[in-house]
């Protein structure tokens, strides 16, 4: 394996990995508002992502890093590219960020009822975002011959894009409804079962959509051959298989599968898009490739070494830190921070 | 305005307005884990009392700071995508590096430590807050290896158009970095000092929680003190090197258009013409400019017209000054906090050791103000090092208007730069409401009774719910 490809494989973990950690910690932000009744089960539910959301965003950060370091093109292009979605996303983030920390900090129901909100939209926007960035990564963008994205924003709110901000929202929620049956219980944990149980035939449908136009508008999941269609469809099948589970109260296996549905649409994507890392709308000539993207070999080697010397112990902290916080959290616990 | 300007405008506010709550999570963390550290040592449960008290501040700081910053790492590729793809190869890695490095340490252990308390044993709750302490160290220090190279360009060749790395090292040993690191993160420390010197003040004023104040007074101005003085020495080992690095921006410091004389005079203030790149009055204490550049009475300094000359022929037409009543007064601004927060802090530490701290009241009061002190200097800081690099982005190497990007409009910067403008005021707003409200609160417990609850007990879990 060439650097350039390990290195695109490991932005494409990075991403992966924000979106199983962080679309959990998104879809609980966008339930909890609603879900909990009162402010101490509203507290209780955002308690579960407490100790893990900041953690989960640096996968995020990581990846822009990593995206900077070995493929600057891809980076900026991007970034400057999507300029208007990525300020909302931005602005999300932020609101979301604080209000986790400011929330509990003055005991007036307005106020709680303000950081709520701040927790709703900054949960809500990100994922239907990220669902809009995807689905463009797949249909290409008009990149011109410098690199550089023409056009303007609204180019990129056309049909299918939405349907992939809205399956990519529903799949967030589901995906932190079961988070959730794994650190509540009782009559919090029954209400998290239920949603999911409602939502899952939506999101079921609305997945189906989004693949089967992907399969039919671009060549995302089938550009090595016909085989690799099988991943979008295992990602399909592990979000049916979760919504079995989450019925029949299996919560550890209901959750793994929903990861596991992240997992296999976001990698069917990213191996759809190899070797390119942008698709130009404006001839194939004008795409972006992990090696007309990619840093000098001295940075990918350096990177290398850095990365792969780093990342177990990153992965070990952070397992050991779900550990800590394995157990389900109560009402009648200490809650406030 | 232009793109061009919308974008540095973007750039400065949102850089200065992370820039208030870097320094404080930095010396804040720093401090709290001493006196976490004192706790699990001792075994008194004041200083659990004080890790908890600053550890909210701190928390509610820390919290900002990281919103803040995650804008800063996306800005680069929004605005500046030429740069972006010019520098990536050399710049990314810093940032990559931080990531993984830093910010994964610090988040996952920052949650470990709010929410593991009743968790975890003494020893590990202890560590995770060092950690976090350590990663906030060693985000300071890539970003600023990131930075170092923009003031100085080290360790790159030019490839295929772009800033190339070719020698990590060299970029790691960055003489720039090694100044600029440890001054930054003294004035970090020193910060952090400042904002509990201060606000313990204001509590020895009131007498509220006179024991739990004094005690938190104290290890403030100790560690003030020390990162003061050590701000002041590297400080001076930064303008050493800059006469060698960017003797323009030595000059730009100094409004020294001509070449000074042997020894060269310092001029203590000046009112600066950059049109008739003349100053109209200036004064001046012989021999300090030399003794600054070079430790000795001797030696010339190279004035900004001659460097000018210099710069034309090595770099072609343009011009080479940067904005020399701002970098003028923003480095006297910068040097006169620091010294004053040196002398405050010294004075605090003799107080408090001698045991007459609360009779100083007039003292104590300014210390309250002084908690302004080191966010003046830290900006003033950082806008006279980046300001003096003008017109560079890089060095010598890459100008800022050639960084910005092509494919961004001027309304999509102005959509932007209103919308954090916006969004960082009322941030800004929230933060100081909840500072105040949580200094201003007095602890009732300690004063009805003796026994002190602590927090982070397990059998105090049930209490402080709700």
């Amino acid at each position: 394996m060439s650097l350039n490809e390990l290195w695109f494989l490991l932005i494409a973990i990075l991403f992966i990995g924000f979106f199983v950690l962080e679309g959990f910690d998104f879809g609980v932000g966008t339930v909890s508002r609603f879900l909990g009744k009162d402010d101490v089960e509203r507290r209780v539910y955002i308690n579960t992502i407490g100790p893990f959301w900041d953690a989960n965003e640096v996968w995020l950060i990581t990846a822009g890093g990593a995206m900077f370091a070995a493929f600057p093109h891809w980076y900026a292009t991007m970034f400057s590219g999507f300029y208007i979605p990525l300020v909302f996303m931005l602005l999300a983030l932020i609101i979301r960020g604080v209000a986790f920390e400011f929330r509990s900090k003055v005991e007036n129901p307005k106020w709680r009822t303000t950081w709520d909100w701040a927790i709703f939209i900054g949960s809500f926007l990100p994922p239907i975002l990220w669902g809009v960035v995807l689905t463009n990564f797949m249909t290409g963008m008009p990149i011109d011959g410098n690199k550089e994205m023409v056009g303007g924003f609204l180019q990129f709110l056309h049909p299918f894009a939405l349907l992939g901000g809205v399956m990519f929202l529903l799949l967030t929620v589901v995906h932190g409804l079961q988070f959730i049956t794994l650190r509540t219980e009782g009559e919090l944990q029954e209400r998290a079962r239920k949603l999911a149980k409602k939502l899952a035939p939506i999101t079921l449908i609305a997945f189906l959509a989004f693949l089967g136009i992907g399969w039919y508008t671009t060549d995302i999941f089938t550009q090595h051959g016909n085989a690799w269609i099988l991943l979008p469809v295992f990602a399909w099948l592990s979000l049916l298989g979760a919504s079995v589970f989450n019925v029949k109260r299996f919560d550890k296996r209901a959750f793994t599968l929903t990861s596991f549905s992240i997992i296999f649409l976001t990698a069917s994507i990213f191996i759809g898009m190899f070797p390119r890392v942008m698709i130009s709308t404006l001839g194939a000539a004008n795409d972006l490739t992990i090696f007309s993207a990619a840093s000098g070999a001295y940075t990918l080697k350096l990177m290398s070494y850095f990365s792969l010397t780093l990342l177990p112990f990153v992965l070990g902290y952070q397992i050991w830190s779900y550990y800590v916080f394995r157990k389900r959290l109560k009402k009648s616990e200490h809650l406030e921070y | 305005m232009d793109i061009l300007e919308l974008a540095r405008l973007q750039f400065a506010s949102t850089t200065i307005f992370h820039y208030f709550f870097v320094p404080v999570s930095i010396g804040l963390v720093f401090i709290i884990a001493i006196m976490q550290t004192m706790y699990v040592v001792k075994k008194q449960d004041i200083y659990m009392k004080m890790t908890k008290f600053w550890g909210t501040l701190f928390l509610i700081n820390f919290a900002v700071g990281i919103v803040t910053g995650i804008l800063q790492e996306f800005q680069f590729g929004m605005n500046w995508s030429t740069y972006s793809r010019f520098v990536g190869d050399v710049f990314g890695p810093s940032l990559a590096i931080e990531g993984l490095l830093a910010f994964f340490m610090e988040s996952t252990f920052i949650g470990i430590w709010i929410f593991g308390a009743d968790r975890l044993s003494k020893r590990l709750h202890l560590t995770s807050i060092w950690l976090v302490s350590i990663g906030t160290i060693l985000s300071a220090f890539w970003i600023l290896s990131a930075n170092a190279f923009m003031q100085n360009p080290v360790g790159y060749e030019f490839a295929d158009g772009r800033a190339q790395m070719n020698d990590f090292v060299a970029i790691l040993t960055n003489p720039h970095l090694w100044v600029q690191f440890p001054h930054v993160l003294f004035s970090a420390f020193a910060t952090g000092a400042f904002l509990i010197a201060g606000i313990s003040a204001w509590k020895l004023i009131k007498k509220q929680d006179v024991a739990m104040f004094k005690k938190s007074f104290r290890v403030a101005v100790v560690v003030g003190t020390i990162a003061a003085f050590l701000v002041m020495i590297f400080g001076h080992s930064q303008a050493q090197l800059l006469i060698k690095e960017q003797p323009m921006k030595l000059a730009a410091a100094e409004a020294l258009w001509n070449t000074s004389g042997d020894p060269a005079p310092f001029t203590l203030v000046a009112n600066i013409d950059s049109e008739e790149k003349t100053n109209h009055f200036e004064i001046q204490i012989p021999y300090m400019l030399s003794l600054l550049s070079y430790n000795k009475f001797s030696g010339q300094v190279e004035g900004m017209n001659q460097l000018q000359e210099q710069y034309e022929a090595k770099y072609g037409p343009g011009d080479y000054i940067p904005p020399v009543k701002t970098v003028f007064w923003s480095f006297r601004i910068m040097v006169f906090t620091g010294t004053i927060m040196f002398l405050l802090a010294l004075y605090g530490w003799y107080a408090s050791r001698k045991g007459i701290l609360e009779q100083k009241t007039r003292y104590l009061k300014l210390m309250l103000f002084g908690i302004s002190l080191p966010f003046i200097g830290n900006t003033a800081g950082w806008i006279m090092t980046e300001m003096g690099r003008q017109p560079w982005v890089v060095f010598g190497m890459m100008k800022t208007e050639d960084a910005v990007s092509p494919s961004v409009t001027a309304n999509e910067v102005l959509f932007s730069l209103i919308s954090f403008t916006t969004i960082y005021t009322i941030l800004a707003g929230v933060t100081i409401y909840l500072f105040v409200k949580h200094i201003k609160k007095t602890d009732q417990k300690t004063e009805s009774n003796d026994k002190v609850v602590d927090p982070f007990d397990k059998e105090a879990n049930n209490i402080v719910t709700q």
